[in-house]
């Protein structure tokens, strides 16, 4: 025994020089691809100075437009979400069916990912302080997309033979079209948006995952791994293999339970720090004001902070994109929107909650010491506010980036799945094939730089928007109906409280 | 109150013997029995999504195994010692979900068996049995 491992070590210490250049060429390969595929989606209008994305405008008009729509839902929706999660509305004799609570875990447990630690930096790093307060803005409206998303996702999913669901935009957008009398359109929406789904699951939910999360193991590792990026890549597609393709529940079970706690975990230390900050925060709160609406410092001012806070809080809290809605379609409840409701609560904890903590963090620390990360970005930034005051913080944040990053992937794997079934069937083999593919992306992720990762997956994500929102417009109405419906069933007590 | 006594199983050898003294119990007082079956189930879990999308199946075949390898066979035993039955599966948290239905079912007693686990486990996660006497409206009856 001792001498077969002796001689795989060996083996590895010899091949290790020959490999070290695989992460070189796959990088090569990438940028080239990268650039080419951000500069068609981020298409850029010059507005006052600064570079505008029309892809970020049209999410944010979206929002906005769903927001003043369904009458600020986003606010006045937020206590009767909070009692739905509770439970209050929920028949006991039909228990055992996914609970409102646990869709929205589970659509939390895809979002919250590696972009709440490091997007939240890159974002404070490229926009500067001000950026934060345009993430929270975009929060804010995003729920509002999410509401209408979410509505749709359960009211036209797709009940199959064998009593499982499938559900999301791309069932929204076919059917829904459908109903309104325009079903090639919708037909053509869908497939648009499953093929982006599919495609843009292996960045957002997976390469940028996966790549973050060997950042951070890394730098814990002082340095140790460089060069080994296909090394644990490998480890961590093959611990994704053994889940979605070996069906080893324990794993992904393990990680649903455990990742909750990491988030709360990671906010309490996180509250912690900036308490121990306290003498820079008010500083970094005016900060986080001023540069929201002068740019200090910031390419394109002002509106360049705006550009880049809305850009990270569309990517952290995936309102607009309809991911999230596949993950909520599957919820037991004969009133579609009362998922919507429920799912409006997801920017709120992911945006709100955990990347405003994030930004305070950061800012508190860029206040006491400007010079506090070096030339770190991302995810190292953020474990370098924390090492401030614990310098044994990096290796849990390294754990918990590392299981956020597992989860999500988890998640993200069966969305795309979804994007693939609804293309070509539900069939074994079928499923077989895109799930092999998101595991050969998850080792790829770790073998290239964070650059061109950031700008493959921004831009995929981004594109799907196009179809979604486009979809939402036309579907709002009915949404609206069904919203109107369900106030009018409360105020007449046919819908009641379980709750005495 | 009426003269139903809810008899809760979940097919342990405790639950046997609940239901031997239920029906001594029903015979005497000549009582109906709420034969009950609680799949142990929280609102409040976490799953991935493809667990979430297989839960109604998943829920139905629960309940179907509940049925016919537990409820069923006990469900019959009462009836062949002559007793009134009425059955009962559902999901939830198990304590509090028998409290529910025995105020639902107006019942005069609640009769359980005893699992028997002790040291660590019950310390951590309480027993149903325990919980139930805690809490119960009604005499709880715990068949050792």
């Amino acid at each position: 025994m001792k001498r077969v491992l002796m001689s795989l070590v060996a083996l590895i210490l010899f091949t290790l020089p020959a490999t070290a250049g695989i992460d070189e060429t796959i990088n090569d390969i990438t940028k080239p691809l990268a650039s080419f595929i951000g500069s068609v989606v981020f298409v850029k209008i010059p507005l006052f100075g600064a570079q505008l994305p029309i892809v970020v405008l049209w999410l944010v008009i979206g929002a906005v437009f769903f927001t003043v729509y369904m009458g600020f839902i986003n606010l006045r929706g937020f206590g009767h979400a909070i009692k739905l999660v509770r439970g209050d509305y929920a028949d006991p004799n039909s228990s055992g069916e996914v609970s409102h609570f646990q869709a929205l875990a589970t659509a939390v447990s895809g979002t919250v990912g590696i972009g709440n630690i490091g997007g939240v930096a890159v974002a404070v790093t490229v926009g500067g302080a001000g950026a934060t307060f345009w993430l929270i803005v975009a929060g804010l409206l995003g729920m509002s997309t999410k509401f209408v998303e979410c509505t749709l996702g359960v009211k036209y999913r797709l009940e199959n033979e064998d009593g499982s669901v499938s559900g999301g935009p791309m069932y929204y957008l076919d059917k829904g079209f459908n109903e309104i009398g325009k079903p090639g359109l919708g037909r053509f929406l869908g497939v648009f948006y499953a093929v982006g789904i599919c495609i843009g699951a292996l960045g957002i939910g997976n390469m940028f995952q996966s790549n973050q999360a060997y950042v951070q193991l890394n730098t814990v590792a002082n340095g140790a791994l460089d060069g080994l990026g296909w090394l644990v890549g490998l480890i961590l597609a093959a611990v994704v293999f053994a889940v979605i393709i070996g069906g080893i529940k324990s794993i992904a079970r393990v990680t649903e339970k455990v990742v909750p706690f990491m988030a709360v975990f990671y906010c309490v230390f996180a509250i912690i720090v900036i308490l121990m900050n306290f003498p820079a925060l008010p500083q970094a709160i005016s900060n986080i004001f001023t540069g929201a609406f002068t740019g200090e410092g910031v390419a394109g001012g002002a509106l360049g902070a705006l550009i880049i806070g809305f850009q990270r809080a569309v990517f952290s809290n995936e309102a607009g994109i309809g991911s999230a809605s596949i993950a909520h379609s599957a919820v037991k409840t004969s009133e579609p929107v009362t998922e919507g409701y429920v799912s409006l609560l997801e920017p709120f904890i992911d945006t709100i909650v955990i990347c405003t903590i994030t930004a305070l963090v950061i800012g508190t620390s860029q206040v006491a010491d400007p010079n506090f990360a070096g030339d770190a970005t991302g995810v190292a930034m953020t474990s370098a506010a924390f090492e401030r005051q614990f310098s044994w913080f990096p290796t849990p944040l390294a754990i918990a980036a590392l299981l956020f990053a597992f989860s999500t992937m988890i998640s993200w794997s069966y969305y795309g799945l979804k994007g693939w079934t609804y293309l070509f069937g539900e069939g074994e083999g079928s499923q077989m094939v895109y799930k092999v593919i998101f595991c050969v992306f998850v080792a790829l992720g770790c073998m290239v730089q964070l650059g061109p990762i950031l700008d493959i997956s921004d831009a995929l994500v981004f594109l799907i928007c196009v179809p979604n929102i486009l979809g939402l417009y036309f579907l709002a109405p009915i949404v609206k109906r069904e919203m109107k419906k369900y106030q009018a069933k409360l105020d007449s007590g046919e819908i009641k409280s379980f709750r005495h | 109150m009426s003269n139903t006594v809810l008899l809760a199983v979940d097919g342990s050898d405790g639950s046997h013997r609940a239901t031997a003294h239920a029906i001594a119990r029903a015979k005497l007082g000549g009582s109906k029995i709420l034969l009950t079956y609680v799949i142990e189930w929280s609102a409040y879990s976490f799953n991935t999504p493809e667990e979430n999308a297989q839960r109604h199946k998943r829920r139905e075949q629960e309940i179907e195994r509940a049925t016919t390898s537990v409820v069923g066979p006990a469900a019959d035993r009462l009836r062949d010692a002559g007793i009134e039955v009425e059955t009962v599966v559902q999901h939830g948290p198990p304590a509090e979900t028998l409290i529910r239905l025995a105020k639902e079912h107006d019942v005069a007693q609640i009769v359980i068996g005893r699992r028997g686990e002790s040291g660590i486990k019950s310390l951590i996660f309480g027993s149903v049995a325990g919980n139930l006497i805690q809490t119960s409206p009604v005499p709880v009856v715990v068949v050792p």
